[in-house]
This record gives structure tokens, C-alpha cells and sequence, in this order.
């Protein structure tokens, strides 16, 4: 037995006032979402018949669901690369991706002009097996009901600890039910974002002929997939750095040191790949031709050695600002990555142009923020991040703490 | 249990990895090739008066609400394709010598359509005749279309809300009577014409063997992106024109390469997903909670790693 200390609530009062200021932004959001589905996406966005894909696609989903990838990535680590020392991250890592990926979803469905023929997905006999989208769409949409499921341990175990007995029965009945089935559960939750992550990217091989020749590769697949790895890192490192600032709570600072590293080596394969390519297809003068283009891939490649740059050494490393500031530059760059490919190496022509208007930054921003209200109310609510008390105290006190413990009062 | 995590690890880098090993091999497009009914349109840039009497009539026979916003009600008048056209006759002036001609835009009915190969559900198909149509029944308004196109043609409703896609579908309802495509009726100088595929693309290069000086010697969409179905002639440029110099690979081919081939038979992903499953029962302890009391003794306790 590790000294580990096993999950637990937060605890606390549940709609604090940040809480219900991000709830307020979620439901000027969902105000807008409703006037969207009355009127049309001609009147409430700025997308037009040349950039059919806009923001909703390329930050809520594209870049949304790599955000969301610290559960895979995670699970890499942990299961595949057997450095079990990070499981305790593996559990807030996994509500991140849940609401990131829950969020995807429910865009798509706001930005499809059709949503209520959706239903028909499923339906196999239908299925055009040569998109790449329909892989990606059923990919996303299985993905989203693993992750639930593999959370769904957190919520059983605090049902097993419910005052009410029905509820305390249902974790009872299901929490064992659920432990032996998670490992087929996780292996999906394997599959599929190595899948629909490098799906994303040949999503836009059929765009190759109106594709700027800095990102038009048949390594989008590729690139696509290392720097979502590299993302989900980053986005464990960087929540893990703000609760522990934000809940004052310990830093578990020889984790994220150690996951540090474990970046270096994936940034890398991304930057390897995407130099390498750039020189085989001969585009590598185009990379410094300093026009828009050029200059927007360097600043995109630059953020990702800024990233490397600042966790070069362990002294670095062990530091939570340079951290946060670290997994903040690989965000960046991942995020700046997909939107170049998505709506600026995207040329439809000379006619048409595009910049999302106020309605789709809204809605985009306060699914944001009620995606972090949810992730606030659930750590609170349930066993999510490993146990500890609020300020580091001895270790003795830590397993004191790991006994069963009562149910915070809220 | 014999596989090792290195396993894993090699296989899920071969499922990327293959992409690496095609893209190295030289690209083995295969030419698309018409079906044996293929119909086509065959449009003279030089013959046509920009009289935009096959807009009127496309309007008509496709039951399109004429565009005439720009115009203040009175006339047609679309800036280009959109939910409401599905065919347009465009001017180009060069600014400088002031050379003039007139282009007709409407769907090509690529051999191998990209906006077919990522339809979803497939609500466009290419079928009878060759010609891409479209079934809003199975459209969720994705509009990846758009995004594949290379041409740019495929248009989404956006005033509506139940959006459909709206492009020329070759008069197919004209076509099952019988009939032509209405815009191939009306012309009156004969500038679009409609017939067998193979016959036009005879008449194409029979037109520009007789009048070497009045043509590019070049039938636009004879190879361009595969070959299409619409077929174009003209004295000026065709990048001028707006229809870009493409390759004559098909757009679907790199699909076609890391994602077709790859996910082949659904095998690949199968195997990976046993392989995962295989190496993750080792750290099943620690996946299912490892205080767990319902976890029977696992025999390969020893091979978890130290704390």
C-alpha cells in the first residue's frame, strides 16, 4: 500500500459567488442558444457559406476536446506506461475531460443546422463508412459516455457514504458491478481518442486542395494526435496548479514535476514530426517567408519551445509558477495549432472572409465557464481529488485523514 | 498474459504510424474513372452571351425563390452561388486589357466527390448518371460538404431553421423523364450543352482541334481533381475564371490513404482495443480502486510496481 491518500470531497458550501457569476455567464449563454435555434445560424453567427466552420467547431470541439485529453493522457501514463505514482491524477483529470468532452457535444448539436435528425448516427445501415467525420462524430459521442462511466466510481462512493438508504443501496449494488467491468471501460477510453484526436486532423485532408501548403500534410493525423497527448499533460498540470492555489491546498509538486518531463519528450515527437514533414514537402522556405502565414506558425511552433524551454530543468520543474506558466504556453500553442488549421489555413477564396461574431463568443464562453462551475461543484460534492487537508500538514495527519470520513456538511 | 505494455505501445504507434509509412510511399491515386451512364454538361466560355436565361430556368425547375435582394426586388441578382441559387453566369473583366468572358458555375459532379466521401449518413451520394444528389433526410446540417468541396459549391440555408443544402442535383427529377437539365434547354447559343459524358469530352477536344486559335488547348475537368462530369472550354485562363489549376489526384485520396486503408474491415481497431484490453488487466488493481474489499486476491500482485 502506497501512502497514498484515497480521494475525497472538498467540501464546502456549493454556489459561492464565483459560482453563480460563472452560472450567470451560462445562462446569458443559454438565452442565446435558445434565440440561435428560433432564427437561424444566418442571424446569429457570422458563419457564411465560405467558412462553413467557425468558432464553435474550432474551439469547442477541435480544440475543446484536446483540452479535455488529460483523462487519456493520463491513462497513458498510468496504465500503458505503468508509471503508477500519477494515479491520483487520473481522477480530476477525468472530470476535465468529461465536461470537455459533454461541451463538444452539445456544440456540435448548436452548430448543426439539423440536430434533430442526429438521432439517425447510430443507425448503421446509413453509415458513409468513408467520413472520417461519422468516425469522428460516433467516436466523441461513445467517448463521452466512457468517461462518465469511468467517473461514475466517484459518485457511487459517495452514494455508499449517503444518509439516504436507496441511494447508499445503489452504490452498493453498482460500485462492484462497475470496478470489475472499468478495465474493457478504460481500454475504450484508450481507443477512442487515439482515434477520433487523429481524426480531427484528416478531417481536413479533404480541405487539402484550399489548404495553405504550411499545414496542408497528410501528417495532420499525426500532428493532431501528439499535440492533443501533449495538451491533455498540460491541462493536469495546469488544474492541478490552480486548485491547489485556488482550494489552498498542497501542491503535489513531485507529480507535476515528474509529469514535466514526461512532456519533453511528447512536444518533441510533435515538433520532429512537423519540421521533418515541412522539409520533406519542400515548404520549409514558406516557414520564413515572414508573410501572415509564416508568421503565424512561428509564433505557434515558438509557443511550443517556450513550453520546452521552461521545463528544461528539474529546478524548473519543481517550481508552480514556471509550471503553470509552462503548461499555459503548451495550451497556447496546441489551441493556436488547431485554429490556424481550421480557419486560417482554410482559404475558400478571395470573396469571403470570417471572424466570429459576439452570439458565438458568448455561447462559447459561457459553456466555458459552466463547464468550470460543474468541475468546482463536483470536486466539492464527490471524491475526486485525492485526500488532504487544506494546508500541507505531517504525513500522519494526511492517513488520519484517508480513514473514512464523514460527509462534509453543505 | 504474454503481451507487454511495449506491445501496446508499438501497436498504438503503428496505428499513427501507419500514415507516417503511406505518405512516404509515392501516392498511388488511382484515376477515377466515369460510370458507364455518366451524363455530363459541356459549357463553351466562348459561345455563351451571359444572357442568364439558364439561371431563370434553373430557379424555376428547381422551385428556388429568385435572389433578389441586391437588387431591391426587382431582378436576379445573386453575388454568387448560395441558398437560393443553384447556377450562375459570372462576368470576368481583366482590369487591365479589358479581356472579357463568361463563366457558368454549378456543381462539376466530380468523378470522386469529396463532398461525398465525408458526408455522414450519405445525404449526397453520387448515383444514376453519375450525378451527386442530395437527400435531406439524412442531413444534419453538418456542412462538412462545404468545407470539402473544392469548388466551393455545396450552399447551406442559413436564414433557415431547418436548414437544407442546396446544389445543382443535374435536374434529376428532368433527368428520370427524360429530359434535360433545364439550364442545357434554354441556352439559346448552345454555350452549355448537355450529353453523354464520354461523347462531350470527345466533342470538347473535337471543338479545340478545329478552333486551335479561339481555345486553351485544354478541357477544364477532364483530369482536374479526378475528372468531373461538367466540363468546361474557353479562350481565357481558367484560374481567371475561377476554377483553380488542380492536380488530377482525387481531394478523397489522402483520406483514402491514412484513414480508408488504416480502418480497413473495422480489424485494426479491433485488435488495438484487445491489445489495450490485455495490457490494462495488469493494472486492474489499480484501475478498479485498489482499497477495493470486492477485489478478489490478484495473483499478479507481485508484478506491481514498488511504491
Amino acid at each position: 500500500m502506497t501512502t497514498e491518500t484515497r480521494p475525497q470531497p472538498v467540501g464546502g458550501a456549493i454556489f459561492t459567488r464565483p459560482v453563480l457569476a460563472l452560472l450567470a455567464v451560462s445562462a446569458v449563454a443559454g438565452a442565446l442558444i435558445v434565440w440561435r435555434f428560433a432564427v437561424g445560424l444566418g442571424q446569429t453567427t457570422a458563419l457564411n457559406d465560405g467558412y462553413p466552420w467557425g468558432l464553435w467547431i474550432a474551439f469547442d470541439v477541435v480544440t475543446g476536446s484536446a483540452l479535455a485529453c488529460g483523462g487519456y493522457a493520463l491513462a497513458l501514463l498510468v496504465y500503458i506506461m505503468n508509471r503508477g505514482q500519477y494515479h491520483p491524477l487520473v481522477r480530476p483529470a477525468l472530470v476535465t475531460s468529461a465536461f470537455g468532452y459533454s461541451i463538444a457535444g452539445l456544440s456540435v448539436m448548436i452548430d448543426v443546422g439539423r440536430p434533430w435528425l442526429a438521432y439517425q448516427l447510430p443507425f448503421f445501415w446509413h453509415w458513409n463508412l468513408r467520413s472520417v467525420l461519422l468516425e469522428v462524430a460516433l467516436c466523441i459521442m461513445t467517448y463521452t459516455f466512457v468517461l462518465w462511466i469511468e467517473l461514475a466510481p466517484a459518485f457511487l462512493e459517495r452514494a455508499q457514504t449517503s444518509s439516504i438508504a436507496w441511494i447508499r443501496r445503489l452504490g452498493e449494488m453498482w460500485l462492484p458491478v462497475l470496478r470489475k467491468s472499468l478495465v474493457w471501460v478504460v481500454a475504450f477510453g484508450l481507443l477512442l481518442p487515439t482515434m477520433h484526436q487523429s481524426g480531427l486532423g484528416t478531417l481536413l485532408l479533404l480541405s487539402g486542395p484550399r489548404l495553405h501548403p504550411l499545414w496542408n500534410t497528410i501528417m495532420l493525423p499525426l500532428l493532431f494526435l501528439t499535440s492533443c497527448i501533449a495538451m491533455g499533460f498540460g491541462v493536469v498540470v495546469l488544474e492541478s496548479a490552480l486548485s491547489s492555489r485556488l482550494l489552498g491546498r498542497a501542491a503535489e509538486i513531485d507529480m507535476l514535476a515528474g509529469l514535466g518531463s514526461v512532456i519533453r519528450p511528447v512536444i518533441h515527437l510533435y515538433l520532429v514530426i512537423r519540421f521533418v514533414d515541412l522539409i520533406v514537402r519542400q515548404q520549409i522556405a514558406q516557414l520564413f517567408a515572414f508573410d501572415g502565414y509564416s508568421i503565424l506558425s512561428l509564433i505557434e511552433i515558438g509557443l511550443f519551445f517556450g513550453a520546452l524551454a521552461l521545463l528544461r530543468e528539474e529546478r524548473q520543474r519543481r517550481d508552480l509558477g514556471t509550471l503553470f506558466r509552462a503548461s499555459m504556453l503548451l495550451l497556447l500553442a496546441g489551441a493556436m495549432y488547431r485554429f490556424d488549421v481550421f480557419l486560417v489555413a482554410f482559404q475558400p477564396g478571395p470573396n469571403w472572409s470570417y471572424f466570429p461574431n459576439v452570439n458565438e463568443i458568448l455561447i462559447t464562453t459561457g459553456l466555458v465557464t459552466g463547464e468550470i462551475a460543474g468541475y468546482i461543484v463536483l470536486i466539492k460534492l464527490f471524491p475526486i481529488l485525492a485526500g488532504q487537508p487544506r494546508v500541507a500538514a505531517p504525513r500522519a495527519a494526511r492517513i488520519a485523514a484517508a480513514q473514512p470520513q464523514t460527509v462534509p456538511a453543505h | 498474459m504474454d503481451l507487454s505494455r511495449r506491445d501496446a505501445l508499438k501497436a498504438m504507434v503503428a496505428a499513427g504510424g501507419a500514415a507516417v509509412a503511406t505518405a512516404t510511399t509515392p501516392s498511388k491515386a488511382t484515376a477515377a474513372t466515369a460510370r458507364p451512364d455518366a451524363v455530363g454538361m459541356l459549357y463553351d466560355s466562348t459561345r455563351c452571351i451571359g444572357c442568364k436565361a439558364c439561371m431563370v430556368a434553373c430557379n424555376k425547375a428547381n422551385k428556388l425563390t429568385p435572389d433578389t435582394a441586391l437588387s431591391g426586388g426587382l431582378w436576379q441578382m445573386p453575388l454568387d452561388l448560395n441558398g437560393q441559387t443553384k447556377n450562375i453566369i459570372k462576368l470576368y473583366e481583366d482590369p487591365k486589357d479589358g479581356e472579357r468572358a463568361f463563366i457558368k458555375r454549378q456543381c462539376m459532379h466530380c468523378l470522386d466527390p469529396a463532398c461525398t466521401s465525408g458526408c455522414l449518413l450519405g445525404a449526397l451520394k453520387k448515383g444514376e448518371f453519375g450525378v451527386v444528389s442530395y437527400n435531406a433526410d439524412l442531413c444534419i446540417g453538418c456542412r462538412y460538404c462545404e468545407m470539402a468541396c473544392p469548388f466551393n459549391i455545396p450552399k447551406f440555408e442559413w436564414s433557415s431553421t431547418a436548414p437544407k443544402i442546396v446544389k445543382c442535383e443535374f435536374c434529376k427529377e428532368r433527368l428520370a423523364e427524360g429530359k434535360p437539365p433545364a439550364c442545357t434547354e434554354v441556352c439559346p447559343t448552345g454555350a452549355v450543352i448537355f450529353g453523354k459524358y464520354t461523347g462531350l469530352l470527345a466533342e470538347a477536344h473535337a471543338r479545340i482541334d478545329q478552333y486551335p486559335e479561339r481555345y486553351i488547348p485544354k478541357v477544364y475537368g477532364e483530369s482536374e481533381v479526378g475528372g468531373t462530369q461538367v466540363l468546361y472550354l474557353a479562350h481565357t485562363a481558367f484560374a481567371k475564371l475561377g476554377l483553380p489549376a488542380y492536380g488530377s489526384d482525387p481531394v478523397p485520396t489522402g483520406v483514402r490513404e491514412v484513414f480508408q486503408e488504416i480502418y480497413q474491415g473495422i480489424v485494426p481497431p479491433v485488435a488495438l482495443y484487445a491489445l489495450l484490453a490485455a495490457v490494462l488487466m495488469r493494472s486492474r488493481r489499480q484501475i478498479t480502486g485498489e482499497a477495493s474489499p470486492t477485489e478478489p486476491p490478484a495473483s499478479d500482485a507481485q508484478e506491481r510496481e514498488a511504491p
